[in-house]
């Protein structure tokens, strides 16, 4: 049985622009097969196999469905509409890994010097300092600010090694959204997500998501850089052990950096959103 | 010289590597395959009809097969890696380059379809993957049975370059490497190699260290 927690809230099943016709994408969400396909009118529609049409809201380039009553209307991402951003799809990529899993290892600050050597971070600059994480009660999310990192190439647009300020936040159960200092524009941030549809507890499609202020770099060339770095932890993320998310605080001993996903994991549990989460210890 | 590249692509990888093994500087031109399929657009089959990446354009010299780009880079800046100079060493090199088609063929298949969704008979693909590999396992025991490592001679050659990408990103379509050991020791010296670079999925050669300070398993 789904805990109806997790069938009332919003996923993602496809890229907007790709969707076609009848049947369209033919893919599953939370374990049951769905059909998210364009009628006649260009409406976009989301049907179970059984031919029963599920709440669906368009935003952000991508698809969101909900098998049950949504318990909240999908998280805002005001800077998506902000005018002179580049909006870039970076595809799908689908990774045998629990979709919470996927969600986890985008806020682990910690791995960039690791599993991204020499563009997100870099030996031996590997040290996280102090940062500030709280689960925001008012709009329920989780949020991680004041995270300061070394890194030799941020973004495409980056010419040389500069210290980047991030925020995280966890925006939806399996949409993870991050803010980091645009090289471009001092007073702004560039918007880097990855938007996660769980087919099942321990296989998913991730789609990363950039809002970005830059006008020189080619779309592709966009696309390569943030595809690039999201291959590099999918074979660790498919590796990893236990293969579901363990929720049980004592099984894992926090250090700073963790202290995001540690947050994350009492959030979920907290909502009772366990699909794709191991709630006993083992 | 320009290669019309996808950072994913095991092929264009192949390209990437030779030349940086080669000191050679590539312009590089990102194609938008996933998920803008761009490589099929009208626009880039004027440039190669067959629609398919990498592309690699030096002046009036259009190639269009990655096989071809290796020994095309060979010639100019290290021939010592087209093999030794005997008829049966150039044979089997080229044995090998055509070998390189079906590694992709089937374990390259597999990866995009798990990784990218491509359609494929994956079972039939993972099948055709373990045969290639057992044959390559046999091959490179009996190499290290005669004291060498590298796939033809004693030197490495674009023979290993053209068969070492999609061996070594086979896990990426659920083909793991643990049942062959020598394949596996083979694909650690190519790693070693001076120049070596990593493409997401292949990591350098620290990666196979030991972790400096913890026991976890990252
Ligand atoms: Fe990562």
């Amino acid at each position: 049985m789904i805990p109806q927690a997790v069938l009332d809230q919003w996923y993602p099943v496809a890229m907007t622009s790709l969707v076609g016709p009848w049947p369209g994408r033919e893919t599953q969400l939370l374990g049951r097969p769905i059909m998210v396909f364009k009628t006649q009118s260009g409406a976009v529609s989301v049907q179970t196999a059984q031919g029963q049409a599920v709440a669906v809201t368009l935003a952000y380039g991508h698809v969101w469905a909900c098998l049950g009553t949504p318990a909240q209307d999908l998280f805002a991402l005001p800077e998506a509409a902000q005018p002179g951003r580049r909006l870039v799809d970076c595809g799908v990529v689908r990774v045998k890994c629990s979709p919470l899993r996927a969600v986890e290892n985008f806020l682990d600050i910690a791995h960039f010097p690791f599993v991204h050597t020499d563009v997100l971070g870099a030996e031996p600059h590997t040290e996280v300092g102090r940062y500030e994480v709280q689960i925001r009660d008012d709009v329920d999310e989780v949020w991680a600010t004041k995270v300061h990192f070394y890194q030799p190439q941020a973004a495409k647009s980056a010419a040389g090694g500069i210290v980047t300020e991030y925020m995280y936040r966890v925006a939806a159960p399996t949409a993870a959204v991050l803010y980091k200092t645009c090289p471009n524009r001092t007073n702004e941030w560039d918007v880097i997500g990855i938007f996660v549809q769980p087919l099942a507890e321990d296989l998913c499609d991730v789609y990363p998501y950039m809002a970005l202020f830059d006008d020189v770099t080619p779309q592709a060339d966009l696309i390569h850089f943030q595809q690039m770095i999201f291959l590099q932890d999918r074979s660790i993320l498919e590796n990893q052990i236990p293969r579901l998310l363990p929720l049980d605080p004592g099984m894992e001993i926090p250090t700073q950096a963790d202290l995001t996903s540690v947050a994350y994991r009492r959030w979920l549990k907290r909502k009772g959103l366990t699909y794709g989460a191991q709630v006993v210890a083992a | 010289m320009i290669l019309y590249d996808y950072i994913l692509s095991a092929s264009c990888y192949k390209v990437r590597l030779m030349a940086a093994l080669l000191g050679i500087k590539l312009d590089l031109v990102a194609v938008d395959f996933h998920p803008g399929r761009a490589h099929k657009s009208a626009a880039f089959r004027d440039l190669n009809p067959a629609g398919s990446i990498p592309v690699l354009v030096d002046g009036d010299l259009v190639l269009t097969e990655s096989t071809a780009m290796l020994v095309y880079l060979a010639q100019i800046a290290g021939p010592q890696w087209l093999g030794e100079a005997s008829p049966q060493s150039a044979a089997r090199v080229q044995n090998w380059l055509a070998f390189s088609g079906r590694l992709n063929s089937s374990l390259g298949l597999a990866r995009l379809h798990d990784m990218l969704h491509f359609p494929a008979d994956i079972t039939a693909c993972r099948t055709a993957g373990h045969l290639c590999l057992r044959e390559l396992e046999a091959h490179l025991t009996q190499v290290r049975l005669e004291g060498r490592i590298f796939l033809e001679g004693t030197a490495p050659s674009i023979a290993d370059i053209a068969c070492f990408p999609n061996v070594a990103l086979a896990p990426d379509g659920g083909v793991e490497l643990r049942d062959y050991p020598s394949v596996r020791l083979w694909q650690r010296a190519v790693r070693s190699l001076p120049q070596f670079i990593e493409m997401p999925g292949i990591h350098r050669l620290h990666d196979l260290k030991p972790a400096p300070h913890s026991g976890a398993a990252a």
